[in-house]
Order: C-alpha cells, then structure tokens, then sequence
C-alpha cells in the first residue's frame, strides 16, 4: 500500500497569521487586503472549528506585515479577527482589529440613487455603529447596514 | 459662512441659522440692496423646479447679481456625457456662487469638495434641502416670534417628505414637539423617532387629521401621493383623510399657522385659503428673502 500523501501546512517563518475570521468572510478579507494581487506565498483554511465563531477561517500570509490602518480596514467583515505576527517562527506580536471611525473605498453604498454610485467618486462612510458594523454614507447620508454591504 | 458651501441644514450651528434669519428679517424691510452688484450665480437645474429656481434668480436679482445657468439637464452638456466634476469646474470658472439641484443623492456634497467656488444645495434627490428647511424656520420664528418650545404637527407624506425630515432636525435644536399624522404606509421613519427618543423631545402619532391639531402652533402639510401606495385601495381610505378644510380650523390657537412646502395639489382647501392663518404663500415670498441672506453671507457681503 502507498504512502498517503500529506500536504503540510506548514508553521511560516516570518509573517502575519490572521485568525478568527467568520468563514463565510474569507474571501472579502482577501479581496480587502488585496492578498489576491501580491506575489507573497499565502495559505489558507477554512471551516475550522470555532468557539467563538462556528466557523472560521485563517490566513497565513509570509513575509508581509500590516499596518494599523490597513489591518483596520478588515473589521467590518471579521471584527473579532486576531492578528499573529510571526518573526523567526515565534508570534512576536498580537493585534485585535479595531472598527475604525471612518471607512473609504472599501464598501459601496446600498442606495442605488447615491452619486458614489452613478460617478467615480470613491465611497466614504461614517461607522455609526461599531457593534453590528452600520455605515452612514458620506454624501447620500443613507445607511448601509451588514446585511447590504457589498465590497469593491 | 464666509465661502462655504451649504449642503445640509446639519452643517450649520445654532448660530449661522440665527445670522440668516437675522439678515432675511433685514432684507424683508429693504428688499433691492445692490449688494451683488458685479457677481455672477450659476443655476444649475439638472430637474426642473420651478419655484426654487425662481425663488434664487429673484433673489439674486433682488440684491443686483446676474444669473446664468440652465434649467433642465437636457439643454446642457451633460446630455453629452459631461461628469458633475467637470460641469462643476468649468462653471466655476464663470461664477462665484453655484446654485445646484441635482436629482442624485450626495451631488451636492460631492460638487462641494470639487468646487473652488461655493456650492448651494438647492435639492439633492430625495437626500437635503437646506434652503426649504431655512425659509420654514424664517416662517416660524416670523409668525411665532420665536422658535423656541413650539408644537409641530406635521401631515401627510412623512415617510418619503425631505422637508419634513430637514425641518424636524432643525426644530429638535431648539425644543419643539411634534405630532405626526400620517397612514400607517407613510408613518415617520425609525431614525427619526429614534432621534427625538434620544433629545428627550415628545412626540406623538395619529392616523386623523382634524382632532389633533387643536394645540399646534404649526401645522406643516404635505402631499400624499398616490404612487407611494402599494395598494390603491388603501390610498382610497385615506385620501380624503388629509384635506384641510376651513371648518377644521376652529377652535385651534390664534398664532396657529398652516405651513405647506408646495406645490399644493388638493391637501389643503382652496377654502383655507383666505384664512388669517394659512401662510403658504408668504411662505415662498419669506423664500427670497431668506436665499438672499444665505448667498450675501456666503459671499462675504454681509
């Protein structure tokens, strides 16, 4: 009988692990953080057992750090996401993301009538509600809540 | 005010409101100062409104400023493609002052931060309306002598009306209570309540007109409209519900006023029309006077 064949994933050596992402997100992280344009070796799982989630999902991302503001801009898909940044294969550092107060480019607005949506003007949103994540549009004023959000 | 714009009546303080009504109460007693003598305002009318345009070009005519501008998007470069961002710069370049209605939500604000003259909101889809919002307060203080602690009833199309939206902002600031009458299809939305909730400001809803408007100091109407209904049936139940009538009138208080944004189509009886206590017309008459002030203060000529 053969061998059964593994594919490792393995531990990375330097890099940001991203955890606690609702499963169903994982691909809005990816596209927010624009993973699917950079040359880096990423791997990622999903459906994971989760406590806190259900389902979660994890990134591994090497060689590529975050800064605050762009890590940020992923917590109005996976607030409770945790953030492990690894140096010579040891966590060095553990973040939270934070609801910011204000979001840009990242969402469209729900209201098919807001010029963000009939000219190339950039979405910008206030967050009024850091909880359920509701966005009140900048310039229609209209509420984009959760359950609306579509992503650029 | 000096060079700003005026997208929302939020963006103005307690105090900017009372330096416009202060200089539209101005105005109204000596109403052709050649304040703008040598400055150009650009109208422009993406959809026709007839008495806001008319109401700015008399204003601006009033103070001796010229007007230029279109008043339908059809007759503009626009119906080549022409972007708001590049309308905006170009008449900028033969303006001072940009007066704008636009039927896309956000426009104005988004014109606002591409302008480098200043942008005037004159309706920006079903989104703001500052300058509606600033001649009602002007009507209110003018007819209650003040704006302070008074009782707003409010009728009609609560749902989808962005002056009565606008006005409940603006009253909140300065104490007011209100009652809202309404069909249950057209009920003021959650967010409004929610805000007067959160001020600590009373209001109540009814479904009839006519008993509840005894203690009001201004009955604010606006149009139900047919469209609005997903149920004809339930606009033929309510329809006649909303007629002011003269008779409907007895036996409210003597500094009661009948505010309406117009254009009126059957809420409000022709029969009303010469009691002391509608003021609908001079309403848009206080509309001049008060766009007058907005566009001197902007200018800085004030």
């Amino acid at each position: 009988m053969k061998d059964k064949k593994h594919l490792s994933v393995s531990a990375i050596e330097n890099g940001t692990v991203i955890d606690h992402i609702p499963a169903q997100n994982l691909f809005k992280v990816i596209t927010i953080l624009g993973l699917d344009k950079i040359p880096n070796q990423i791997t990622f799982g999903t459906n994971l057992e989760s406590k806190l989630l259900g389902k979660k999902a994890i990134v591994k991302i090497a060689d590529k750090y975050f800064e605050r503001d762009e890590i940020n801009r992923i917590a109005i898909v996976a607030p409770h996401a945790k953030l492990n940044i690894i140096k010579n294969y040891e966590v060095a550092e553990k973040m939270l993301v934070e609801v910011p107060d204000q979001i840009s480019g990242i969402v469209k607005c729900v209201n098919p009538k807001c010029i963000t949506n009939a000219e190339d003007v950039t979405p910008k949103f206030k967050v009024v509600d850091k909880e359920n994540v509701s966005l009140k549009c900048h310039y229609c004023e209209k509420i984009t809540d959760q359950e609306h959000m579509q992503y650029l | 005010m000096k060079n700003k714009s005026l997208v929302s009546i939020n963006d103005l303080s307690k105090e900017e409101i009372y330096s416009i009504l202060d200089l539209a109460e101005e105005f109204e007693k000596s109403p052709n100062p050649k304040l703008m003598e040598g400055k150009v305002v650009a109208t422009l009318f993406y959809e026709p409104s007839t008495r806001t345009r008319l109401s700015f070009e008399s204003a601006v005519n009033r103070l001796g400023g010229r007007v230029i501008g279109f008043s339908e998007a059809s007759t503009s470069s626009v119906s080549k493609g022409e972007s708001l961002k590049d309308t905006i710069l170009t008449v900028a370049n033969y303006s001072d002052l940009i007066v704008m209605r636009h039927p896309i939500e956000g426009s104005a604000r988004y014109a606002s931060e591409v302008s480098p003259v200043p942008i005037i909101n004159a309706g920006d889809g079903a989104n703001q309306h500052p300058t509606q919002t600033l001649l009602d307060l002007y009507s209110i203080r003018k007819t209650q002598g003040k704006l302070d602690n008074l009782k707003i009833v409010m009728v009609g199309d609560l749902k989808y009306g962005r002056t009565v939206h606008s006005l409940l902002m603006a009253m909140s600031r300065f104490g007011a209570s209100f009652t809202f009458i309404s069909p249950d299809e057209l009920k003021m939305p959650k967010e409004y309540k929610m805000y007067l909730d959160e001020l600590g400001l009373k209001y109540e809803e009814h479904s009839e007109l006519a008993p509840n408007i005894k203690d009001a100091d201004i009955v604010y109407m606006t149009r139900v409209q047919r469209e609005r209904f997903s149920d004809p049936m339930e606009y033929e139940k309510v329809k006649n519900a909303y007629i002011l009538r003269n008779h409907m009138l007895e036996g409210t208080k003597e500094n009661m006023k009948v505010l309406h944004p117009l254009p009126r189509v059957n809420e409000i009886n022709t029969d009303v029309d010469t009691s002391p206590k509608a003021y609908y017309f001079t309403q848009a008459l206080n509309g001049v006077y008060t766009r007058m002030a907005i566009m001197a203060l902007i200018l800085g000529l004030k």
